[in-house]
């Protein structure tokens, strides 16, 4: 494993673990006695991104579970101070039912949608569409608009771009960069996307079922360090954005 | 109109909108033919109302619900689909239901008979089906939303397993009620087909769960006045009708489309 200090961007920030939104330390989770995660331990500070990367079957998904309080662990996981997480899932497909946005949204509050989709760059219109009939792009801002409404300090992302296509793709990071930089909210991202881990987060978790790295974003350049998280088959993609001076953050 | 055929018509409609209802959810939990399968569980205990000369509604309740609460267990402590799991207990239910049940009660059992719908009957219709649809709606977005994505569900709190228990009891009252109406074989129609008519027709969830009741209770109703008038069993014209509505609906939705 390699540990690096993640870097904090801004002087003014607490330092320490009171600066930390989340703590987890030596979290291990076993699923029909198979172990999908051991001994992981990081921390996020406030207000800032984690990209968590690695392959397929790495344990990623599991990671987020763990953090929704959906799965059984050992290990400790601390949030400090009052947390709202909202959460934006891999797998997300609705096919043939009668439900619309509104309805959707409605789910999980009763005011507020315009706001929340404004946020991710749609308009009002949508919320009378059915689920159904939503584009790849449109389905993905519609589920951000959801983790975003009841106004969460804390965002979990399991790759929110792996369905749509590399237009929608950088239209959904600008939807995301907007609300951090409006918001002050603390990202944990999954991606695929080596360029999207490098260029837009503040730390970077290489998870292999243990953790491979824990640092900051600009070693993921480094060969010898891909080559320690992902061996000798690069399990991340790469894809070019064009996002000018603008970053994720 | 005769008491009974009053009594029936009553117990008809109510249970109608509640199976229609409770049906809307069953159908986007893609558990129409579990449904189906489910009620036939009911015989047994059908068979035990009319040897131990007990209201069959109880016999019927208990079957189901055992088996309800068997179907959510398995499947919540194994990797079995409920498909499986009611599959068996449906088969083993209608083979053991058939041995108990004396052979001039069955064909009641299996088709109903509104001939013989009491005042109690109609009472205890219209007492089950209001408070299944209030706890249905109680828990209508939360069943939803747990179809769509359980960890989005539980992610926001909602206790998947619980939500889906409390449905799955639903479905066995509106169930075991539906039964007096148009009999094991054909209630399972009557908590799907208003769903399945009303899915695509539908602009939105409430109007969709809005109008699968409706179209139970109009085919329930409209099935039992015409069954009273042509002096035919009830059961087949009610899930003839609600048919009938689904077709008129795979029509006119095509025709917008």
């Amino acid at each position: 494993m390699v540990v690096a200090q993640p870097p904090s961007r801004s002087p003014t920030r607490e330092t320490g673990a009171a600066a930390d939104v989340l703590r987890v330390a030596n979290l291990g989770v076993r699923l029909d006695h198979v172990p999908i995660l051991e001994d992981v331990s990081f921390h996020v500070r406030r207000g800032t991104t984690l990209a968590i990367v690695g392959p397929n079957g790495a344990g990623k998904t599991t990671l987020f579970r763990v953090l929704l309080g959906l799965v059984p662990h050992t290990g400790t996981v601390e949030w400090s101070g009052p947390v709202r997480v909202g959460y934006v899932p891999q797998h997300f497909v609705v096919t043939d039912v009668p439900i619309t946005v509104r309805d959707f949204l409605g789910f999980k509050s009763e005011a507020g949608f315009e706001e929340s989709l404004a946020a991710v760059g749609l308009e009002g219109g949508v919320l009378r569409k059915r689920l159904d009939i939503l584009s790849g792009g449109e389905m993905q801002r519609v589920l951000i608009a959801w983790a975003v409404l009841d106004r969460p300090n804390v965002l979990l992302f399991d790759e929110p771009t792996a369905t749509v296509d590399i237009g929608s793709e950088d239209m959904l990071y600008e939807a995301l960069n907007r609300l951090e930089k409006e918001s002050n909210i603390t990202v944990l991202l999954i991606t695929h996307d080596i360029h999207i881990a490098s260029q837009y987060s503040d730390a970077v978790l290489a998870l292999n079922r243990t953790v491979r790295f824990f640092g900051a974003p600009s070693r993921l350049s480094e060969p010898d360090l891909l080559m320690e998280i992902f061996g000798s088959g690069s399990g991340l993609a790469e894809h070019k954005h064009d996002f000018g001076s603008r970053g994720f953050r | 109109m005769t008491d009974a055929a009053a009594y029936s018509l009553v117990a008809g409609i109510s249970v109608g909108f509640a199976a229609g209802y409770v049906g809307s959810l069953m159908v986007l939990k893609r558990m129409a033919l579990v449904g189906d399968a489910l009620s036939h569980v009911a015989l047994p205990g059908l068979a035990l109302g009319i040897l131990f000369n007990f209201n069959p509604f109880f016999g019927a309740f208990a079957f189901l619900f055992s088996a309800a609460v068997l179907t959510w267990y398995i499947e919540k402590t194994t990797k079995l689909f409920p498909e499986s799991i009611i599959g068996v207990l449906f088969v083993t239910a209608l083979a053991v239901g058939i041995l108990l049940t004396p052979e001039v009660d069955l064909l009641e059992a299996l088709f109903g008979d509104i001939t013989t719908v009491s005042l109690v009957d109609a009472l205890l219709a219209v007492g089950i089906s209001a408070p299944i649809v209030v706890v249905a709606r109680l828990v209508y977005r939360r069943v939803v939303l747990g179809i769509l994505s359980e960890e989005l569900a539980r992610s926001t709190g909602i206790n998947v397993a619980l939500v889906n228990f409390v449905y799955l009891f639903l479905v066995t009252l509106v169930v075991a009620v539906g039964i007096k109406i148009v009999g094991t074989v054909l209630v399972g129609a009557l908590v799907v087909v208003p769903a399945a008519a009303m899915k695509n027709v539908s602009r939105n969830l409430s109007s969709y769960a809005l109008l699968s009741g409706l179209t139970g209770t109009a085919s329930a109703g409209s099935g039992i006045l015409l069954a009273n008038y042509l002096g035919l069993p009830a059961g087949p014209l009610v899930v003839s009708i609600g048919t009938a509505i689904f077709a008129g609906a795979l029509v006119a939705d095509r025709i917008a489309s």
